[in-house]
């Protein structure tokens, strides 16, 4: 099984680098996997690692993208509240890389 | 995953192996496969041999008696069902079906012309349960079951999406996808799936949703729907869910909670209802119309159709609505009564608006939404402004399920044809009966395996830039929540410039509501033609 070094300890991590467990999940791994992916987590990318995690933990499942839109809306300013923004943050998908660096599982097909 | 360029992944090379197919092993490859399911998710539904394992590792860690599972698991099945047997008896490899296959044409694997993918099992068969292929061996077309065979029969099992078309061609009429949908059976008997279709199923199976949505999760996500067709419309629109004594139960597809194309499907629904003030419910129970059930096994896919009926009966609905969604069609029209009969708990379905009789549902007691809405239309029950979709050029993509499967061409195109203005065809071989798969149906609409999806769209991209390029079509309407889903990536890849649509999309753009505000956006947001400066 894939696995995720980090601080010395292994966690597994799905075929995608989805952390198996997302209560495992450690500030520090969001900073691991965006390096690998060439990019500087700055305090936007926080703002919506967070909001994901916090709805995960209300609702068992990532928001939707028009929710994510909406809190980021709220959080950063009208301008920045849309998908264009979003994808400039995370330019692989903000659901799908988002919720990687947020330690949660890959989020299923829309079907 | 980086993928070639259209340009070179369009170069389709169609030689065959040297050596025969049997003695050419088969290969693996990234890109073409999903990742094998997780053990969780057989888990959750019971399913032999849950494990972790992976694809690409060597040992697949089958059961010890695997072999045995597997030629048991394939006679019962042959006894049990006749088409099955049929379908493995008489082909006579004429080859008419070889090159009808969208995996083939846009793949070259000759592995994925129908003929031979149902001959991977088709040899077995011979094998293990005819005397000529006892004796006779290879001569007779059979061939021992290795544990190489086994990875061949999944690796084919999941680059088929049961779309049928190559049954069409058939002198015979072989349906391959029947021979697909037993041979995924078979390779489950030893935990052989993927996690796009184990996870959904699981998720089903616990809340009632692919996605795994719980009631509070839907009830917040419909809140923004609401407060989005407010900002369109000025109107409160409501929808209730668990109500028991309701007319009608709604079932549709759960990602369209999720995905943005689907969204908006789903508020061209509730704009419908609320408009026509239908005494409609749903359910955060039965929250699901497709079956990915239907693609893991027979057995699973009426564990997960059953709650539907369940809940129906719960709440004491006289009849099933159905909404835009592909599989749940034929799991409903071409499965339900030989697994169940006849529903005897419901009514048979009426239109409260226009009175008419659904005798095509006579049996199960349930109505497409595009039926539904065609027979509003033609009774004039609905005021429709089909300007405020002027700035779409569509094309109608028929999904295999509700086209091939179930015969629903017109009232789709129906709709269509009255909320909007510029309507054209693909060409007559690319759609109806003859329609070309999305490449990414019955579960195979991952990411892992975009390339196997890039290639498999290549039949029906091509179709779409013809008309893209001849009409100016910037526009292709459907009525499946797989093909919202995944279309988008396929078209942008193969024609770009095309946006892919829900036909209830369409229908709530032109719905001229009692009391609404004049309208200057459409249900996303962007502006109505005219109405660009406001
Ligand atoms: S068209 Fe029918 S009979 Fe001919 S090879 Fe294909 S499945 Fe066999
Ligand atoms: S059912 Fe569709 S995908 Fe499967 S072999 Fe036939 S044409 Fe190909």
């Amino acid at each position: 099984m894939p696995y995720l070094e980090f601080e010395g300890q292994q966690y597994e991590t799905d075929e995608d680098g989805y952390l198996v467990d997302w209560q495992s999940w450690k500030e520090g791994m969001a900073e691991v996997m965006a390096k690998e992916d060439g990019l500087t987590l700055t305090s936007e990318h926080w703002e919506i690692i967070r909001f994901l995690r916090e709805y995960f933990m209300k609702f068992q499942i990532a928001p939707m993208i028009k929710i994510l839109v909406k809190e980021i809306g709220k959080a950063m300013g009208p301008e920045k509240g849309n998908t264009k923004y979003l994808y400039e943050l995370f330019p692989a998908g903000p659901a799908k890389q988002a919720c990687r660096y947020a330690g949660l599982p890959k989020p299923t097909g829309c079907v | 995953m980086a993928v070639q360029k259209p340009e070179e992944l369009s170069k389709v090379v169609y030689t065959f192996p040297s050596t025969p197919w049997m003695d050419t092993p088969v290969e693996i490859k990234k890109g073409i496969f999903c990742w094998g399911n997780k053990e969780k998710s057989l888990k959750a539904v019971g399913f032999p041999n849950p494990r972790q394992w992976s694809v690409t590792d060597e040992d697949w860690k089958l059961p010890d008696n695997w072999k045995e599972i597997f030629i048991e698991g394939l006679r019962e099945r042959v006894d049990k069902y006749r088409s099955f047997r049929l379908f493995l008896d008489i082909c006579v490899r004429c080859g008419a079906c070889a090159d009808k296959c969208h995996f083939y044409i846009g793949g070259g694997d000759p592995k994925n012309m129908p003929v031979l993918r149902a001959e991977l099992l088709r040899s077995i068969y011979r094998k293990y349960c005819t005397t000529s292929g006892k004796i006779m061996g290879k001569v007779a077309g059979a061939r021992e079951l290795t544990t190489s065979v086994i990875k061949e029969l999944w690796y084919y099992a999941y680059q088929c999406t049961e779309c049928r078309r190559c049954s069409l061609f058939c002198p015979y009429g072989i349906d391959t996808a029947e021979i697909t949908i037993l041979i995924r059976e078979l390779v489950n008997l030893l935990g052989l799936n993927i996690e796009w279709i184990a996870g959904p199923v699981a998720n089903c199976w616990k809340t009632g949703n692919h996605m795994g949505l719980l009631p509070h999760t839907i009830i917040d996500i419909v809140s923004e729907f609401k407060e989005a067709i407010y900002q369109v419309t000025g109107l409160k629109v409501d929808l209730s869910y668990n109500r028991k004594g309701a007319e009608i139960l709604f079932v549709h597809p759960s990602g369209e909670y999720f995905d943005p194309n689907g969204n908006v499907t789903f508020m061209g629904y509730m704009m419908l209802f609320h408009e026509i003030g239908l005494d409609v419910t749903l359910s955060t129970y039965s929250s699901e119309g497709g079956n990915f059930g239907f693609f893991t096994s027979n057995e699973m896919a009426k564990r997960l159709h059953s709650k539907i009926y369940a809940e129906a009966k719960r709440l004491k609905v006289k009849w099933i609505l159905g909404g835009e969604c592909g599989h749940m069609w034929r799991v409903w029209h071409q499965y339900h009564n030989t697994w169940f009969g006849p529903v005897d708990y419901l009514e048979e379905p009426v239109s409260p608006i226009t009175g008419t009789k659904f005798e095509n549902a006579k049996s199960n007691k349930i109505v497409h939404i595009t039926e539904f809405t065609a027979d509003l239309i033609r009774h004039g029950k609905l005021n429709l402004d089909p300007k405020r979709n002027d700035k779409y050029v569509v094309t109608f993509h028929d999904s295999c399920n509700t086209s091939r499967a179930m015969g629903l061409f017109e009232e789709p195109r129906y709709i269509i044809k009255n909320v909007c203005n510029n309507f054209y065809e693909m060409p007559p071989q690319t759609i109806r009966e003859n329609t070309f798969c999305c490449g990414s149906g019955s579960g195979l609409n991952a990411s892992e395996n975009m390339e196997l999806r890039l290639r498999g769209a290549l039949p029906r991209g091509n179709a779409v830039r013809h008309v893209r390029d001849k009409f100016g079509v910037n526009t292709l309407a459907n009525i499946c929540q797989i093909d919202r889903a995944t279309l988008q990536t396929l078209v942008d890849y193969w024609a770009k410039g095309v946006a892919v649509r829900g036909v209830h999309e369409l229908v709530g753009n032109a719905l001229v509501m009692k009391g609404e505000k004049e309208r200057t956006t459409d249900l996303r947001g962007d502006p109505l033609p005219g109405k660009e400066g406001e």
